[in-house]
């Protein structure tokens, strides 16, 4: 499955045809506490990282958000 | 180009929201009092205590006074016509929503991590037509170019998403207020977008 992540064009090897959220943190060793996931412009929430799913040609940006303000 | 009498005209018509009023929050209020924007709603639940005159816009005659009143007096020393509202509470999901519903663009000035995810959350969920700016990696020194503001969307992530604060971390005014004025010159972005149409017309 191809998808832009963070900008960049990644190769993610899987055999199904989607993956959750929860799947692509974990597959990119995304271990920050705190993200906001965005699958082509539409936040993702916490609670919801388990079902929402990612398809080939999506356009995903993960960041970690940091304390300090 | 647009003359400041002109870029304030409009600027005059728009309502922002500031959630917090420490270190961003202050210094946003400021730069966007300075700019002539028409009404700030800002809310904050703390104090103003020693440990924030290194980077906050409070001042030490304002030590133990309420965050809210003390930015709202030294708003209205910058200048007497803005229409400031402001909120001594703790901000939640349950409050944040009806509080802020009025304004035209969102400043996340929170400085818990948990918080920047449960104002992004609600706010790109609830409110997905408001744009929603935030402060994030700010704490420390130098590392100028490091600071930079990503766009998701009319999400916008302001800072280096790297420096966390703790005890060796502290956040000081250097680079606290570059992140602020971000934050501030990406509100302005959002509010003048195509209004000068033909003539000068930056992109957030």
């Amino acid at each position: 499955m191809n998808i832009i992540l963070n900008h960049n064009h990644e190769k993610i090897e899987v055999g199904s045809e989607v993956i959750t959220v929860s799947d692509l943190l974990k597959i990119k060793n995304f271990t920050f506490r705190m993200l906001v996931v965005k699958i082509n412009d539409i936040v993702v929430k916490r609670d919801e990282y388990s079902t929402a799913t990612i398809k080939d040609g999506d356009n995903v940006q993960v960041i970690h958000l940091i304390s300090g303000g | 180009m647009p003359t400041f009498e002109q870029i304030k005209q409009i600027m005059q018509k728009y309502t922002v929201g500031i959630a917090g009023a420490g270190g961003l929050g202050s210094n946003v209020a400021m730069a966007l009092t300075r700019v002539g924007v028409g009404k700030l709603i800002i809310a904050d639940y703390d104090i103003v205590s020693e440990s924030n005159l290194n980077r906050q816009f409070y001042f030490r005659d304002q030590l133990d006074v309420k965050k809210v009143e003390a930015l709202k007096e030294n708003l209205l020393r910058i200048s007497p016509d803005i229409d400031i509202e402001i909120h001594n509470i703790k901000l939640n999901d349950q409050n944040i929503l009806p509080l802020f519903d009025s304004v035209d663009v969102m400043v996340e000035a929170f400085d818990i991590a948990e918080m920047k995810e449960m104002i992004i959350e609600l706010f790109q969920t609830e409110k997905p037509n408001i744009p929603l700016v935030v402060g994030n990696g700010m704490a420390g020194w130098g590392e100028s170019n490091e600071m930079k503001v990503e766009k998701l969307g009319n999400l916008y992530i302001c800072g280096d998403s790297k420096t966390e604060i703790g005890p060796e971390m502290p956040p000081m005014a250097p680079r606290v207020l570059i992140c602020a004025a971000m934050q501030a010159n990406t509100v302005m972005s959002v509010l003048l977008e195509n209004q000068f149409r033909n003539e000068y017309n930056p992109q957030p």
